[in-house]
């Protein structure tokens, strides 16, 4: 699936986004995936509660299935208006 | 109703005109507009603004058909830029139209909290000390419990 970075979570990790083949079942299983590759997806995922998700570009929440998602993406709390 | 995310400015007395016109059966026009405000201790140079492209989009579109849906309206727009700004600059606009004017100024006040916290955009401040995202505010996201 792909998974895309948003704002600072993008900046330490350093691509906005990437193909990642993944047996998660769900968004917080994936995530514990990706905080064991490196050091800067540790450093990205060291905090979810100050981290939002959304899959199949909907807000959604980490205990969310990824059954059939072809796209997730994290980043920090919106700032838009 | 007409959603538009662009990086381009927009003519805000031309977006508020068009709105406006041609209508007989809505009382009530409310326009709200967004500007780039500098107000740190270092001089603001720029906001830089980031978002999810396809994601906005929908979002914004969730947030106008969710206030249509709550209020009695005749039309709503929503235009939200982004890339490089400067201060001064207009960052965004909301527009709503209701036969009585209750429900335009709720609605967009409803439009205006939504679009804070849950449509995918990310502001960069530039200041000639450095750069920094800006924090979401919990006030932001408090304001919600009031829908």
């Amino acid at each position: 699936m792909d998974v895309l970075y948003f704002a600072w979570v993008r900046e330490r990790i350093g691509l906005p986004r990437e193909t990642v083949e993944t047996d998660a079942n769900t968004v917080a299983g994936l995530v514990e995936q990706l905080r064991a590759r490196e050091d800067r997806y540790a450093a990205a995922f060291s905090d979810v509660s100050a981290l939002r998700v959304a899959v199949d570009q909907e807000l959604s929440d980490f205990d969310a299935s990824l059954d059939g998602v072809r796209e997730v993406a994290f980043f920090p709390p919106m700032t838009g208006g | 109703m007409r959603i538009v995310v662009s990086e381009a400015a927009f003519d805000f007395g031309a977006e508020a005109a068009d709105f406006a016109t041609g209508r007989t059966d809505m009382g009530a026009i409310v326009t709200f507009t967004g500007v780039v405000r500098d107000t740190g201790t270092d001089a603001l140079e720029a906001m830089e603004i980031e978002h999810y492209p396809g994601m906005t989009e929908t979002a914004l579109a969730d947030i106008a058909e969710r206030a249509t849906a709550r209020w009695s309206l005749g039309d709503v727009l929503v235009i939200h830029r982004y890339g490089r700004l400067v201060p001064g600059e207009m960052i965004m606009m909301v527009a709503t139209a209701a036969r009585h004017r209750r429900d335009a100024f709720e609605a967009a006040e409803y439009l205006m909290d939504y679009l804070k916290s849950r449509a995918p955009f990310w502001k960069r401040e530039i200041t000639a000390e450095g750069s920094g995202w800006v924090v979401a505010r919990d006030e932001d996201e408090k304001a919600l419990d009031r829908w």
